[in-house]
């Protein structure tokens, strides 16, 4: 058999293993293989278990042999980001305050995982408590782009994208507060997907900013988000926000890819002016490709969106600043004793480990987030901040009498180099002006690969966007540009990635 | 400038010549559910430390809370009990500040959206008066972590080498209850302000939402006390007294906090907004950490939870399960029951109205129930000292079966009154139930006239002087005679039966 294992879709290696023309432990040992290959370059991974990833692909092979009815994506192996909670398996969300930590309970999704028999390859690195869109602000050292290993790949859920991205697993979970699902999915070639809020439990997912995060699914294609995301999602009544429905038939949605007679909303706010061209040239024959398909381009605004990202970065730090209080070193985790004192107490003991424990940019947004909910300041903070987020919500109710979906540009930019904006936190939320919306208002969004940008070759990415609970018209609507996009590229983007170890030596000689 | 000793005191009297006190309690219960608030940790008081949590309640990252519903239901029955308006939406916040036993380092509670508010309670004082107290709002909260401050004399963490923290509290339902400012109490602040916990206590039990049990902190009362010169209408600085917790101390936090404010001000300083420690040994509060009002808990919406939107209907089914006010059951028993004010009073001083009520229930007359349950028993519990008698009588399997049984007994004329004492006297002995304590104690009253007949004869015979005083018309006489046949009898008589024989003999 010829295939490449590490280069099968999630669905490919699913029917493989049904049919028994491999197995999950072949499987899981080729993208460990791989990962020992090119993760030194790439540093998808904080840690990789490889013993209980094979552990669970033998039991598997073992279940399936015995003739046992297994989950369609049994045996087909996963990496899940290292913001939820894995019993046994470490969980540092990209922070020293957490190193050493390992949780004694699964997250909900990481349970749904295990339930449907997938191995877990390991846990992928981050921005430090998911606070970032490149990781370089992990503690643990930045992942780099497969595509050019001196860029970005993209954040907080770099390590997602760039795990598999890089071949190194057909599946991950990310989480997306902002857009760290889908702006990663953008600057590495991937496919992402934001669920509806409350679509997946967040329960074991380490709280950003809680009205905000929301897991889902990264994969090379649009079908594998949708196998990945009815793993995840429905009602858990262990988050009090989950959604008590069913999965929105999302599979069905992207087998069929049909878009005939949808109707496509084009945001005028988020084209243009602020995004580079050659990510807008790969947006704008995406929506020519979707007119080809069948599909009415209507342009809707949503002037609010120009708020956003101020509105975000009131009330991500507002939320972030208490949910990340319960770092004290009295519990578990980091504990730093300050230096000249004798006999601290405990408040000085917390003060010495947040000092030492937290990177700059957390400390930055706890301080922006203590501010912004002090008293005298809430109103016109966190209040105003509320009140913009409902006029964005009454936007997009607006946009959909009008659009089935929205669609833009993921990013502004493909990815950039490392160092580009570390030192400009405004150009570096700038990012995510695309993808902010959606986590305002809860709605789903994807992110899929649009193409190369002319100027740098870089893969840009097209942002789809639903109402609530519509969670199955990202998957009709991106299946059917993926089919023509594939068409037109003649194969997958990412096989015009280079080689990784052709990259490492253009990155090394440079 | 003068320097104002701010732990000196004046007496009472001048206090109240100068000033009218304004108290404010904040209550805080302990809901008496299976589970803690936000989680499915059982809440059980007094279990090895750090044994019932779980992820939730020790604030495991990741973890998040789910309301208990119960919890929810026994905020509204309190609210409603406390004829407080019920919120038809309302939300939880976070109330965020940094303590080693609170494992979030934030305390989900509520802020300006109780699930109550707008009540009152009224309260009766001891000369029948009724004293109305304002209620300000109800909400639900999680209790925190226990911490225990080792190495140091006084337990405080001053002084300590290290403390411990255990979380089995942590996460277990709250509801605050906050009154309105208490004015125009006067010299019945302290009063006033034990007899609303008292009758708060009552109400919550009444409710069987909460063991309100004081001195385990499943009831723990904070008072707000300032004071205003005496026709002035405007509000003093006050201090919080935490923690004091039975119904006596509360009573005497007030009392002393007012000859302090007294004392304070009448030597020109002012009150420094603070909270204050109350000393149950020494009867005297001491200063704890300053508080004002700038003091900022960053509170915001919990975004973790959903609101709270509990429907009109469900508000009037839980209004459809509330108890009769204590209060009034009282007055209602009282006069079923046919008691004297200081027969009720003591009554309920010792906690005795449900056993009563049960007695009579069972078939007791009111006067039988109340004599039994209040006589021996009631000593031998205090002498071995049982919280109440209800408990004792329950932990000894004794019954208001047992009660009624006794008193059929003697209305049958089984038993006298002596007898019956020491019939019941078996039973409190765990010999049985009365009849088979009579039964094996041999007693029975003679029922056979002959043989009393003879007796009295003998003693006639016996005490001839004392009988002839007897037929010279001194009635009273007979009483040495029937103690005589009593003790012939060996006690097995009827006395008013030997009294008739012996006047006939005598006096026809």
């Amino acid at each position: 058999m010829t295939t490449d294992l590490t280069r099968a879709s999630a669905a490919d290696l699913a029917d493989l293993l049904s049919k028994g023309e491999t197995s999950s432990v072949e499987v899981t040992q080729a993208l460990l293989n791989r990962t020992d290959a090119v993760d030194g370059d790439v540093h998808a991974y904080l840690h990789v278990d490889r013993e209980g990833a094979l552990a669970t692909a033998r039991d598997i092979d073992a279940r399936r042999q015995a003739g046992e009815q297994l989950h369609q994506l049994a045996g087909v192996p996963i990496a899940v980001k290292d913001v939820m909670a894995t019993q046994g398996l470490p969980t540092t969300c990209g922070s020293k305050i957490l190193e050493g930590w390992i949780p004694p309970y699964d997250a909900t999704v990481v349970t749904r995982l295990k339930q449907a028999g997938m191995p877990i390859l390991g846990k992928t690195n981050m921005d430090e408590f998911a606070m970032g869109s490149s990781t370089e602000h992990s503690a643990y050292g930045p992942t780099r782009n497969p595509w050019d290993l001196e860029r970005i790949p993209g954040g907080s859920g770099g390590g997602s994208s760039a795990v598999v991205a890089s071949f190194q697993a057909p599946l991950a979970i990310g989480t997306d507060t902002g857009g760290s699902i889908r702006q990663p999915a953008a600057v590495t070639g991937t496919v992402g997907t934001k669920p509806t809020y409350g679509g997946v439990s967040r329960y074991g997912l380490v709280a950003l900013a809680s009205s905000l995060d929301q897991a889902g699914p990264c994969t090379r294609t649009v079908l594998d988000a949708a196998l990945l995301h009815e793993v995840m999602g429905g009602h858990d009544p262990l988050d009090s926000t989950s959604i008590n429905a069913p999965v929105p038939a999302v599979v069905e949605a992207a087998r069929r890819a049909d878009v005939k007679g949808m109707k496509i909303g084009i945001v005028r706010e988020l084209t243009g002016e602020g995004f580079q061209a050659g990510v807008q040239a790969r947006f704008d024959e995406s929506v020519q490709h979707l007119v080809d398909a069948g599909a009415e381009v209507v342009e809707v605004s949503c002037p609010s969106f120009t708020a956003a990202l101020a509105a975000y970065y009131l009330i991500l730090p507002s939320e972030a600043s208490s949910n990340l209080a319960k770092f004290d070193a009295m519990r578990y985790g980091l504990r730093v004793l300050p230096e000249g004192l004798d006999d601290p107490s405990a408040e000085q003991v917390m003060a010495a480990t947040r000092d030492a424990g937290f990177g700059d940019e957390v400390k930055r947004r706890i301080i922006l987030g203590t501010y912004a909910l002090s008293s005298g300041y809430y109103d016109a903070y966190y209040g105003s901040a509320q009140k913009v987020r409902r006029l964005i919500a009454d936007d997009f109710n607006r946009a959909f009498e009008a659009a089935d979906v929205l669609v833009s540009p993921t990013a502004p930019t493909t990815a950039f180099k490392f160092g580009d904006k570390i030192d400009d936190p405004m150009a570096m939320y700038l990012n995510d002006v695309a993808t902010i919306p959606a986590n305002l208002a809860g709605v789903p969004g994807m992110s899929l690969p649009s193409g190369l940008a002319d100027e740098d070759g870089l893969p840009a990415g097209c942002q789809i966007l639903a109402p609530a609970a519509a969670d199955e018209r990202l998957y009709a609507v991106g299946a059917a540009l993926e089919q023509r996009l594939l068409a037109s590229w003649g194969g997958p983007l990412l096989g015009r990635a280079p080689e990784l170890s052709a990259a490492r030596s253009t990155s090394m000689g440079a | 400038m003068t320097v104002v000793d701010t732990e000196a005191t004046i007496s009472y009297d001048d206090v109240l010549a100068s000033f009218d006190p304004v108290m404010g309690l904040e209550v805080h219960v302990e809901l008496g559910t299976n589970t803690k608030m936000f989680c499915g940790c059982a809440t059980e008081f007094g279990a090895e430390p750090n044994t019932q949590v779980c992820p939730v309640c020790l604030g495991l990252p990741g973890a998040l809370p789910v309301v208990n519903e119960t919890a929810v239901e026994s905020a509204i029955r309190i609210g409603l009990a406390l004829n407080c308006e019920i919120a038809e939406w309302c939300r939880f916040a976070r109330k965020n500040y940094f303590y080693p036993d609170m494992p979030k380092n934030f305390q989900t509670s509520q802020y300006d959206e109780p699930i109550a508010f707008n009540g009152f309670l009224d309260v009766e004082l001891d000369d029948g008066t009724t004293y109305r107290v304002e209620i300000e709002r109800a909400h639900m909260e999680e209790d925190t972590g226990k911490s225990l401050h080792v190495g140091g004399s006084t337990g405080r963490i001053h002084g300590a080498t290290h403390s411990l923290v255990d979380y089995n509290r942590a996460g277990i339902p709250l509801i605050e209850i906050v009154t309105k400012p208490m004015l125009g109490a006067g010299e019945r602040a302290p009063e006033v302000a034990r007899a609303y916990v008292a009758t708060l206590r009552d109400l919550l039990k009444a409710l069987d939402v909460s063991d309100v049990k004081m001195e385990q902190g499943s009831m723990r009362c904070d008072v707000n006390l300032s004071l205003m010169p005496k026709g002035s209408t405007t509000l003093g600085t006050r201090t919080e007294t935490k923690n004091v917790n039975s119904l006596r101390s509360v009573e005497r936090a007030v009392r002393y906090e007012m000859c302090r404010h007294g004392a304070v001000l009448q030597a020109g300083g002012s009150i420094l907004q603070e909270t204050r420690h109350w000393h149950e040994d020494t009867g005297a509060t001491t200063s704890g950490r300053p508080k004002s009002d700038a003091d900022d808990y960053r509170y915001f919406p919990e975004p973790d939870l959903v609101p709270v939107a509990p429907s009109r209907e469900t508000v009037e089914s839980l209004r459809a399960t509330l108890p009769e006010p204590p209060a009034q059951r009282r007055k209602r028993l009282q006069s079923d029951w046919g008691f004297s004010d200081l027969e009720m009073r003591d009554v309920l001083n010792a906690g005795l109205v449900d056993l009563i009520g049960e007695t009579v229930d069972a078939g007791a007359t009111p006067a039988g129930a109340r004599k039994w349950w209040s006589g021996e028993i009631a000593r031998r519990a205090n002498a071995e000292g049982a919280t109440d008698v209800a408990s004792y009588a329950a932990e000894r399997s004794i019954t208001p079966a047992h009660v009624v049984e006794l008193e059929g007994l003697v209305k049958a004329g089984r038993l006298n009154d002596s007898m019956a004492r020491q019939a019941w006297e078996g039973v409190l002995d765990g010999e049985g139930t009365p009849t088979a304590v009579a039964d094996a104690r041999g007693l029975e009253l003679v029922q056979d006239d002959g043989a009393l007949e003879a007796a009295v004869d003998k003693v006639i015979e016996a005490n001839a002087d004392v009988a002839q005083k007897v037929r010279d018309g001194k009635v009273q006489a007979a009483g040495a005679l029937i103690g005589q046949v009593m003790k012939e009898m060996k006690g097995q008589a009827d006395a008013g039966k030997a009294r008739e024989i012996i006047l006939a003999k005598l006096t026809s």
